[in-house]
């Protein structure tokens, strides 16, 4: 039993590294590149120039290029606008990060705001609430009610 | 007091807002590059835009302002244009003719391989000055607005006559095409 279970556990680890280091399909690289004419990536183009990108990147794949391999050549090419997600590296990982960063704060500044809010609903200030001339005729009444 | 941060906040969502919508409204009124062809096209005086790039028929870069003295036929171009096709033996013809008075055609090769820019050359028997661009850095300052499209450049570097879009020399831009290369060259043949 406790061989099958490991055999099983081995046919799935292997599957999941088979999956990990399959070499990535067309439409994979077409999704993340971008047609240098019409600005849309190459899948949903049908420009010539988006048409002759495909062919080269079923040509490289054939050839065994890796993504990274063909990506940098299409850069060299087109330029780094190529490129449907901006590097993460150097100035473009400014892209990434800055929106992070202003999710950020925006959640802290949130944050801080409710909390403000909170501590002052605890924490309720008699003084500014009630009414002197309330707190007055209150008095008065109390005072008659004793005597 | 609670009131008080609460209507601080909407008032700064609000400009947030506010804000964000102005800049939409300025970049969708003022926000497209105007190129040369377009100051070109309401008769203003408009110098050629400068670039240097890689050539592609030769080692080293060429840019526009190392043709100043010569006329200048400025194509751009790109191998996956069909229509460009057509242009190219029209092109070819012209700087052969008018090369020894001081005409360079120059050919503007834009979002295209270099692989396949160069056979093209070599299938149309390119032979004048062609410079690579692939990222397209040309376009906006040209202010162009597809593939081919042609302007004239004078001996001072001046924009003249207007620009040809679509394949030159064809019924309905040969006098154009004609007129510019006289306005290049400096003459009004």
């Amino acid at each position: 039993m406790r061989l099958l279970a490991a055999l099983a556990i081995a046919c799935v680890a292997a599957a999941v590294a088979a999956t990990a280091q399959a070499a990535p399909s067309p439409s994979d690289l077409e999704a993340e590149l971008v047609c240098p004419t019409c600005k849309t990536t190459l899948d949903q183009s049908d420009a010539p120039i988006a048409r002759r990108m495909k062919q080269i990147i079923r040509t490289r794949l054939a050839e065994g290029a890796t993504e990274q391999q063909i990506k940098d050549e299409l850069v060299s090419q087109f330029g780094p606008a190529v490129l449907a997600e901006p590097p993460k590296s150097g100035f473009d990982l400014l892209a990434w990060l800055l929106p992070l960063a202003l999710l950020g704060a925006g959640a802290v500044g949130v944050g801080a705001i409710a909390w403000g809010w909170s501590r002052r609903r605890g924490e309720p200030d008699l003084a500014e609430a009630v009414d002197p001339e309330l707190e007055r005729r209150l008095d008065a009444e109390l005072e008659r009610f004793d005597g | 007091m609670t009131g008080r941060v609460q209507r601080v906040g909407q008032a700064i969502a609000l400009i947030g807002v506010a804000a964000l919508l102005a800049l939409l409204v300025w970049k969708v009124a003022f926000g497209r590059e105007e190129g040369a062809a377009d100051e070109l096209a309401k008769g203003k005086d408009v110098a050629a835009p400068a670039f240097t790039l890689d050539r592609l028929d030769t080692d080293g870069e060429l840019g526009i302002d190392d043709l100043k003295g010569k006329a200048v036929v400025v194509n751009f171009w790109a191998s996956w244009c069909i229509p460009c096709r057509d242009e190219a033996p029209v092109l070819q013809q012209t700087f052969e003719r008018y090369r020894d008075r001081g005409l360079v055609v120059l050919g503007i090769d834009v979002n295209d391989f270099r692989k396949d820019a160069r056979g093209f050359m070599d299938e149309h028997g390119i032979t004048y000055p062609v410079v690579y661009d692939g990222k397209g850095s040309t376009v906006g300052k040209w202010g162009v607005t597809g593939f081919p499209e042609t302007f004239f450049v004078d001996r001072s570097g001046q924009l003249v006559g207007e620009r040809i879009s679509g394949p030159v020399d064809i019924e309905r831009n040969r006098e154009a095409f004609e007129r510019g290369v006289a306005l290049a060259l400096g003459s009004n043949q």
